[in-house]
Parts: C-alpha cells; structure tokens; sequence
C-alpha cells in the first residue's frame, strides 16, 4: 500500500497492455461489419440509382426485359408481403399469447417451441417445395399470390411466435399477479396491462419479419412467382411478380445480359429501400406505440 | 365471528413442505403482523389468503382458509369475488403502465363498473384514504410510473382499497421505502383499520410493533407462536421468538 501510485509494476503494465489490445481487436471487427454493410450498400445505389426515375418505377418491363420499369413486381411483391403477413401474424400472435400466457409450462409447450425453432431452420426453399405440393397442387390453388402468400406466411410463422413470446415473456410477473389480485381474469389481464405493454415490442418483431418476406426468392419460385407478366394481377388466384425473383431472372437469362444489367442494380435497389422503409416504419411505430410505456 | 380462520395448513412447492400445520384466526378489524426469518413462509401463507398461489404450477395445499366464514378453497367459489374481497398489495410497488387515475379505475372496470362519476368517487375517495390526494391531485391524467418509489406504494395501496375489500394483505408494503415513506404508510395502516382487517409481513420488529394487534412468529415453515403484539415483544412463550425479536439470529 505504500508503493507509489505513479508507478507501475510489471505485472500492471502488461495487464494494461492486453486490455488495450483486446479491445482493439473487437473494435476492430466491429468496425468492419459496418464497413461491409457500408460497402454492399453502396455498391448497389452507385450502380442502381442512374436507373431509377419515375418511368422505371411505374411501367412494366418491355422490349424482352432490356428497357422499362418493374412496377409489376413492385405491387407483386407488396401483394405477398400483406398476404403472407394476413395468414402468420394472427395464426403466429395467438400460439404466443397461447404459449406464453395460457399454456402450462409442461412437456407439450416445450415441444411446440421445439418444433417451430425446427421449422425456422429448414431452408426456405423447402418451404417452397413443400407449398408447390400442398397449396398449388394439392390444394389446387395453382400459381397464384394465394399460393405464394401461404408458403411465405408458413416461412415466417416461427418468427412471428417467438418475437411474440419473447415480448410477453419481458413482461415481469408482477403486473400480472398485480391485476390478478384486483379480481381480473387471466383475458383481461392480457388486454389491459400485458398487451399494451408488450405491443411495441410485438409490433417491432412483426415489422421485421415482414422485411424478411419480401427478400425471399425460393419460395416463391414454385409457388407464384411469374418470369413476365406485364399487367398486374387481377385477383388472389393469379400468379404475379415480385422484386426478387425478377432480379434473379433478369441478371441470368433474357435476351441481352449485358443490357439487363443496370435494371438489375435497379431493381436490387429498389428491393433494398422497400426493406429500409419497413425497418423504419417499424423503428418508428415502436417509438410512437412505446411512448407512454415504460417497464419499470 | 373471525374474520379469517386457518385451519391445519399444509402447503407444497411440488415436493418442498413450505408450510407445516398452521392454524389460525384473524379477528375483524385488527392488524396482524407476519414475523420471521427470511424464507420461512410469511409470504406463502399471505398469498394463501386471497388464492394468489394458485398462479404458481405444482403446488398442493391441505387444510381450510374461512374468510367471512366462508371456505375460500371450496369447489365453486368465485374467485375473482374473493380477490375482490381480500386485496392485497405486494412488497414492490407495481403499479400499471397507465395514469394514475386509471390504476386506481382498472380494479373498478375489470369488475364491470361503468358508471364513470362512481368510478371518479372512487379515485378520489382512495387516493385520500391513502394520503397521496394532495400530492397528485393536479397529475391524475400522467402516467403512474412519474411517481416516487413511496407513492408509486401508496398508490397501489389506493388502487387495493378501490375496490372496497374487508380485508388488505401486504406483504413488506414498506420494504422499497425510506423511512419518511414508510412512516406514512404504517400511519396509512393504523388509520384504515378501522374499516380494514389487515395481514402485514414486515421484517421490521419496530414496525410490527408499532402498527399490529397480533403478531405471529414463523420459523422453517412452521408457527412458533401467535399472540397479542406486546406478548410477543415483550414475553414471549418461545425461547425461539425471544432470539429472533432480540436479533440474536434471522
Ligand atoms: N414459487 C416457488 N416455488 C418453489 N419454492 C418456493 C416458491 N416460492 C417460495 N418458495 C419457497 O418456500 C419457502 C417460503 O418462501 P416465502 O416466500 O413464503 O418466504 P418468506 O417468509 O416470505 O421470505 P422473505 O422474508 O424472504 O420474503 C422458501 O424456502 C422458498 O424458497
Ligand atoms: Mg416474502
């Protein structure tokens, strides 16, 4: 204790140096992630916004694909987005609310988490095997936005339970025994304090994995998605297209590849602020739900 | 007639025996201390009162409760009635993320009041059995959680009484609180006896001696002794009670 606190020994010294080291090493490497999202950000709105002006978003490709627009695939995709967004989220909200909230915390929960953690690991192209099966065969569907929204609303099932589940689980107990003892019943206690406590979260979630649908190639790519289709669906049983199954196209077959090749970067770009614009939509309504909520 | 009446408890966390053979009566409008070491079942017991364990899976409970004379654990009972009967308020302050006059209005709609001059009334009435009407009385539209840790309390206790049960649990109400929080609410406890029975766990002797009527002793899930306050303060039976209440352990 009566050493000099000016002075080091050897043992700080090194102590000091390996704590600046490690540090710099993660930051580092975190440093780097933003540089690469940096990088393929870039890349794509360097290349796509010279595309990119009123006619491209509002017409229909022409002359094999090498001139227009994608407004097609634009609404194709929105299409898909609502449809599949219609079937898993309230499918999705209730088995959360059901798992979470009702459930007994036993064997059959711990197997339905089991398996919807399962089902988010098969690869969506799976999925899309499995829909072309079931929704436009055997269900007879066809290629349709019905058939493409089912398989893209099973995708993002898991995702929808567990962003729901996790938000109620934040949710501590407390609030719940709280409104229990005033005479509440297990519903009202739901609707009253956890839900409205819970929703921003919840709503973030939901948000997110509609980002996630919209980039999804596979599967859509049995089940609905069309090569060209210059007018716009008529109804939930017709096939329609969608952003990223025309950049697919569009950048490995068509007439002239060389020509495609700014309406590819165009229409990645495209894909890429329809994603944007969900995860700010969602930044926001989290802030807007949020306001007056706070857990304590 | 005994407010409430415990007969032979005995209570299961699954296999851990939490409470042994506990027997006994609450009489109306007296205030009812709950002593003893941590983990020893105060809590447990408070919660078996107003069925709050009945939330928690896996446990077994036998022996009776009579509350008003009634067996709160019969087949049939109402519990949503019961709850509304025996209140209770928790040892950290929980109230809803909402303003403060609807923390106190939810006990009322959730029990399918409308009539909203009633509901009105009532916040009002509470807030100021509560002692807390002066000092939110020009806020009740901000949000409870702009409280202080001791109002954020007090409110909750408003929002207990709203509903108007006979009988108030509170478990450590003062725990979270500074003394000038606490000396308000053992103040509140003593002032709403007179229309309340009330079951208070608290670890603070002073505190049990100051506010309670009676007192009961727990150790390791079993009562030790249960008798009028300064019996036990003052001469207790057990020689068990007189080493917890001197400190010389617990
Ligand atoms: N939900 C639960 N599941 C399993 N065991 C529990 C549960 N709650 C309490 N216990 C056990 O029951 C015993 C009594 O707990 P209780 O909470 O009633 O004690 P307490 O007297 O209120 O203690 P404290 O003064 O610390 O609040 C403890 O041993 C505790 O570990
Ligand atoms: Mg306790």
């Amino acid at each position: 204790m009566n050493k000099k606190h000016t002075t080091s020994t050897k043992y700080e010294t090194k102590k000091r140096f390996i704590q600046r080291f490690t540090f710099t090493v993660i930051r580092l490497f975190s440093y780097s992630v933003v540089g690469i999202l940096i990088l393929i950000l870039s890349f794509i709105i360097i290349k796509g916004i010279g595309v990119i002006n009123w006619n491209f978003l509002t017409s229909a490709p022409a002359e094999g694909m090498t001139k227009g627009g994608v407004f097609p695939a634009i609404i194709g995709t929105l299409c898909l987005i609502a449809g599949s967004a219609l079937l898993s989220f309230p499918v999705g909200i209730m088995s959360g609310i059901y798992m979470n909230e009702y459930a007994k915390k036993g064997i059959i929960v711990r197997f339905i988490r089991v398996m919807t953690n399962n089902l988010s690991g098969i690869p969506s192209i799976v999925f899309g095997l499995f829909g072309m099966v079931f929704f436009v065969n055997k269900l007879g569907f066809g290629d349709s936005i019905l058939s493409g929204s089912l398989t893209l609303g099973l995708l993002c099932l898991p995702l929808v339970i567990r962003t729901t589940e996790e938000a109620l689980k934040a949710i501590p107990d407390s609030y719940r025994e709280g409104s229990r003892a005033l005479g509440a019943t297990k519903l009202q206690t739901l609707r009253k304090v956890i839900l409205p406590m819970a929703n921003p979260n919840i709503l973030t979630g939901l948000i997110l994995s509609l980002g996630r649908v919209s980039g999804e190639t596979a599967p859509i790519l049995f089940t609905c998605a069309a090569y060209f289709l210059p007018h716009l669906p008529q109804s939930i049983f017709d096939q329609c297209m969608a952003l990223p199954y025309h950049l697919y196209v569009i950048s490995t077959s068509g007439t002239d590849l060389e020509a495609q090749r700014p309406i590819a970067y165009g229409t990645a770009l495209v894909l890429i602020i329809i994603v944007l614009l969900i995860n700010l939509l969602a930044n926001i309504l989290r802030r807007h739900v949020g306001k007056n909520i706070r857990i304590n | 007639m005994n407010k409430i009446e415990i007969k032979d408890i005995h209570f299961y966390y699954g296999d851990f025996h939490a409470l042994k053979n506990i027997s006994m009566n609450v009489e109306p409008n007296s205030v009812v201390a709950f002593i003893g070491p941590s983990g020893c079942g105060k809590t447990t017991l408070l919660r078996l009162i107003n069925r709050m364990n009945d939330l928690i899976p896996n446990t077994r409970l036998s022996g009776k409760i009579l509350v008003d004379g009634n067996d709160i654990y019969q087949k049939g009972v109402a519990i949503d009635r019961l709850r509304k009967n025996v209140g209770m308020v928790f040892q950290r302050p929980n109230p809803f993320p909402k303003s403060i006059y609807e923390n106190i209005a939810y006990g009322l709609r959730v029990n399918g009041i409308r009539n909203e001059k009633f509901i009105r009334q009532r916040v009002e009435k509470t807030l100021q059995d509560a002692a807390l009407w002066e000092e939110v009385k020009d806020k009740l539209k901000k949000s409870a959680f702009e409280l202080s840790g001791g109002q954020q309390q007090r409110l909750c206790i408003a929002r207990a009484m709203a509903i108007s049960p006979s009988v108030l649990l509170m478990d450590e109400p003062a725990s979270a609180l500074d003394p000038v929080a606490t000396a308000k609410i053992e103040e509140l406890v003593r002032e709403l006896k007179k229309e309340y029975t009330i079951v208070i766990v608290t670890h603070n002797m002073q505190q049990a001696a100051r506010i309670s009527d009676k007192t009961a002793y727990f150790y390791l899930g079993e009562m030790i002794e249960y008798d009028k306050t300064n019996i036990i303060f003052t001469n207790p039976a057990k020689e068990s009670t007189q080493n917890y209440i001197t400190g010389r352990f617990g």
